[in-house]
This record gives C-alpha cells, structure tokens and sequence, in this order.
C-alpha cells in the first residue's frame, strides 16, 4: 500500500512536469496548427535561468518568476522570429523549430557553460513527511499542486475570460474567427508567449526535481510532452492533464515493476490511443 | 445620395472562365436587394468579391464611395459589411449564447482588458441575449451549437452576422438546405430585421415568393453578367429575364 502511494506520488509529480509542457505545446498546435519542436529549448531556459536566479537571489519565488519572465520573453522572440514566417508550412516549421531548438540548447552552453549544473532544492520544500510508513517527498507534493493551480488558472481563463472564448473558437474553426474581424494574429503571440512561459515554469521545477539540468535536457522531456498532446487530443486543455498523469504514472509504476519496460511503455500508450482513437482522448477540434 | 455600396466594372476570371463579368450595380441605404440568377450565375462570387473573400481580376467595389481594393474581409467586415455563410458555420462545441458573444466582442479591439472576467461584461451577455430573441432562439442559448437543428443554425449564424453590426448585410441562402417547416421562422426573422430599417441587406435566394415579398429591387445575374436591375414588377415583366429562366438563353449558351 505505501508503495503504491509513493508510486502514485512520484508518477503524479512526473506527469504535473510533463503536463506544465504539454499544456502550452497543445495550445499552439490546436489554435495556431504550429508544430513547436523548440519547445524544450525554452524547457531548458526555463531550469537554466531558474537556477541561476535561484543561485542569485536565494529566492525559489524569484527563480520561478524570472523563469516564467525569461520563457515568456523568449516565447516572444521565437513567434516573431522564426514562427511568423512560416505559419501554414508544417514541414518548413518542423525544419526551423528543430534547428532553434538546437541554437537554445547551444546557446545555454555559451551563457552557462557547457557543463551539467547541479540545482538545489529550496530548503522549505526540502525533506520529506513520513506518515506511517509513506513517505511523502516535500517538493513532489508542491509540484502536482502547482500543476493543479495552474490547470485551474487557465481552464477559468479559457472558460470565463473573452480572450479563453477567442482560443477555444480559434481551435475550432480559425478561419471563421478571423471572418467575425478578430484579429488572430495578436491573440496566437499571447498564446505562443504563455505556451513559452508554461514550459519554462516546467523547467524551472524541473530543476531541483531531477537534481542537474544539463543543455539537451529540453529535447528528452519534449518528446514525453508530444506524446501527450498526442494521447490527449491537439489542442484540448483538459485532455493534456489526463494523458500527462497517465503518462507519469505509467512511467513511474513501470519503472518499479517492469524496468525494462519504462522507457517504452509511453511509445505503447500512444500507440494504443493511436488505433483505437486517433483523434485522443479528448477532441477540442469542431 | 451616394449609394451606400458600388461596384464598378466588377470582374473575376478563374483561367479561362470569367465567373463575374464587367459588373456595375448599386444600393442605396437601407434599401432591400435580391440577386436572382440561375446556378452558376455568379451570385455567391459576386458576394465573395464585395466581402473580400475574393480578389477582383478588374474592377473594383465602393463603400461610401471609398475604394475597398486590397482591403481584406476582416477590414471590410470592420467598415461595415457582414457576410453570412452559405455553408453552415458556427463554432460547434461552443454554446449557442457563446457563439453569439464571440461576434459581439470581436467588434472591440484586442487589448488587456481581455482577461477581465466575463461577468464584468454584463452588457456583452445581454446584447447576446438581445441578438437570440431576435432570431427566436433564447430556449437554446446554453445549448451546443452542434446539437441544433440545420434550420437553428442558420438562424444562429444570422444571430451572429447581426452581431457584428455592420451597416450592409449580405445574406446568402439563408434558407439554403432547410426543411418547408423551417422556411417561415427565417422569414420572419429577415423580415423583422428589415423592419429596424437600420440596415441595408443583399440577400441571394431562389425562393422566388419569398423575394418577391421582401425586396425593393432585384437584380438578375446569368452567366456573370448583369441581366436586369429593377423593382420586383418590372424584373417579373422583363422579357429577357423570363427567357433566361425558361432556359431560351441557357441553350444559346450552352450549345
């Protein structure tokens, strides 16, 4: 029974992280039909200046700030740069985002070193709460509810707010948005901007999670973050939740139980969801 | 009085087929237009090429006596010419009354008060609200879009056009594709927006009675060309247009 917690803890915890990247790579292939293979870069960015934040200021609550600052920046740069050009050509945006995920990454080695860093854990969410004998990691439990939180803030604003009702439209039907006189364009940057910040939150939690952050380390976890999208349906919000925790947790129970079998039993969900529900599990697409 | 909207010399080629050809019309404001014209006449390009969708090979249309070349749909759409759909075009897993919002709000601009919460936008809510009595359909508003019947959503669509307050409303088979029962429901929902007079609407029908009782003129295409342009009576008298409908110049054209 404890290990099955502690199983449950530790796969919710990966899947939060995955989710956090998940959620703004959806946003951008749903609305903007934009395949961001940098993503992980600003993952990346997202641990990198996190860490050094952290390092300068001493404080986890600035680190996560200009983490989230630093991506949304980036986040900004990246769709006017390189994305802009190349709306509406998959293979062109496959070719450019691919080759600026590797510029982020190198760039890394040329701001911070090319060496792994090692990040720490902030003391207040250091250590662990043992009850009975489950033992629950601090930091683990402050990831997933971060992950909640921040599932909650952008639901409500994809729900309540106008410019939610502006991207929910625009996932289904753009065209007709911008035939209503909306301007898109203005409203994918901000979708682009908070897809970019949401993957550097991810990284910066990241982090202390995983103990070092290395440049490459954007590239890994972005391919968890496709599968995601894929098993959980392009552009649906609530669908990259559940197949993120799906993913964590099956990674997480596999690594325990069948070791050999964790690295590939994502590549056998997607699989499965693939053959029996090609669309995902939830479809935000009309 | 300059006529609210113009064309002039209006032309569109598709290779070697000219699908509008060398037309010049004009409407005055708030005034009650049909455009008749067997299929293929060009009624639905024509339409595409006052609203933008559709660049003019020559030609060009007016609005207010401005030129709208190289203006697209959406700046068209924001200087005050609204285009229904002819194939049925709503946001399907958005409700009814979200549907309707999302054409109010895309009337202001995009800025940061955006993210403000929608209850903060009463007024939005209510003229969404307004918009769906007008078209009669208020018992639907929390409804999905796709759980509608056809009929329910071209009235819906006409919500939404509404929405966008545009001077001139381009009305495009509104009653395309819908069952005899829910003919007289779209009826009357033109007929009531006819009746604000604060509108002037282009509408594209086959139903010739219905035309016949809402228009102050129609116009008559064939073949790209401008047929015929007058009151109701003097197109049902027009000898060339009731050729063209009995199919005299169709064989011509077609031999």
């Amino acid at each position: 029974m404890e290990l099955l917690i502690n199983l449950l803890i530790n796969g919710l915890a990966t899947g939060m992280l995955i989710f956090l990247l998940a959620a703004g790579l959806t946003l951008i292939f749903g609305l903007m039909d934009v395949l961001n293979f940098a993503h992980g870069g600003l993952f990346a960015w997202g641990a990198f200046s996190g860490v050094w934040f952290y390092g300068v200021t001493n404080s986890f609550t600035l680190a996560i700030l200009g983490a989230i600052l630093t991506g949304v920046i980036l986040g900004f740069i990246t769709e006017k740069l390189i994305i802009t050009p190349v709306y509406g050509n998959h293979v062109q945006q496959i070719l450019i985002t691919l080759g600026f995920m590797i510029v982020l990454s190198e760039m890394l080695k040329v701001v911070f070193g090319p060496n792994q860093l090692a990040a720490k854990t902030p003391p207040l969410l250091s250590g662990s709460w043992e009850i009975g004998d489950v033992i629950i990691i601090k930091y683990r439990l402050f990831i997933i509810i971060i992950g909640f939180i921040v599932f909650g803030v952008f639901q409500f604003i994809l729900k309540r707010t106008k410019i939610g009702l502006v991207v929910r439209a625009g996932v289904m039907n753009k065209e007709m948005v911008q035939a209503l006189g909306i301007n898109i364009k203005q409203v994918f940057l901000y979708v682009f901007m908070a897809g970019a910040g949401l993957a550097a939150l991810s990284g910066v939690l990241m982090a202390p999670y995983s103990g070092v952050i290395y440049a490459e380390m954007g590239m890994e976890f972005a391919i968890l973050a496709f599968i995601v999208v894929v098993i959980g349906g392009m552009g649906s919000f609530p669908g990259s939740l559940l197949a993120a925790i799906l993913v964590g947790l099956a990674g997480s129970f596999m690594a325990y139980y069948v070791p050999a079998l964790s690295l590939a039993v994502n590549m056998m969900l997607m699989a499965i969801v693939l053959i029996f529900r090609p669309q995902g599990l939830f479809t935000a697409k009309g | 009085m300059e006529p609210i909207l113009r064309t002039e010399n209006l032309t569109i080629k598709f290779g070697g087929q000219t699908a509008v050809d060398n037309v010049n019309f004009e409407v005055p404001e708030k005034h009650f237009k049909s455009i008749i014209g067997p299929n293929g006449a060009g009624k639905t390009t024509f339409f595409n090429l006052i609203s933008g969708e559709l660049k003019a090979t020559s030609g060009d249309v007016f609005f207010r006596g401005e030129s709208l070349s190289g203006k697209s749909s959406v700046a068209r759409t924001r200087k005050g010419i609204g285009r229904s759909f002819q194939i049925t075009n709503v946001f399907p897993n958005l409700t009814v009354i979200e549907n309707v919002r999302l054409a109010v709000q895309s009337k202001e601009k995009i800025r940061y008060q955006f993210f403000r919460h929608f209850a903060s936008y009463k007024d939005l809510h209510i003229q969404a609200e307004r918009l769906l009595e007008i078209v009669l359909l208020t018992s639907k508003a929390n409804a999905f879009a796709t759980q509608l019947s056809h009929g329910e959503k071209r009235k819906l669509e006409i919500a939404m056009l509404l929405a966008l307050d545009t001077e001139v409303l381009l009305l495009d088979e509104p009653t395309a594709g819908m069952s005899l029962e829910e003919v007289p429901a779209i009826l009357d929902v033109i007929k009531q927006i006819k009746q604000t007079g604060e509108r002037t609407i282009l509408l594209i029908e086959h139903k010739m009675d219905m035309i016949m009782d809402l228009s102050d003129s129609i116009m008559v295409l064939f073949n790209g060309r401008l047929l015929a342009d007058g009151t109701p009576k003097e197109i049902m008298d027009n000898e060339t247009v009731q050729h063209a409908y009995l199919g005299g110049l169709y064989d011509e054209h077609l031999a």
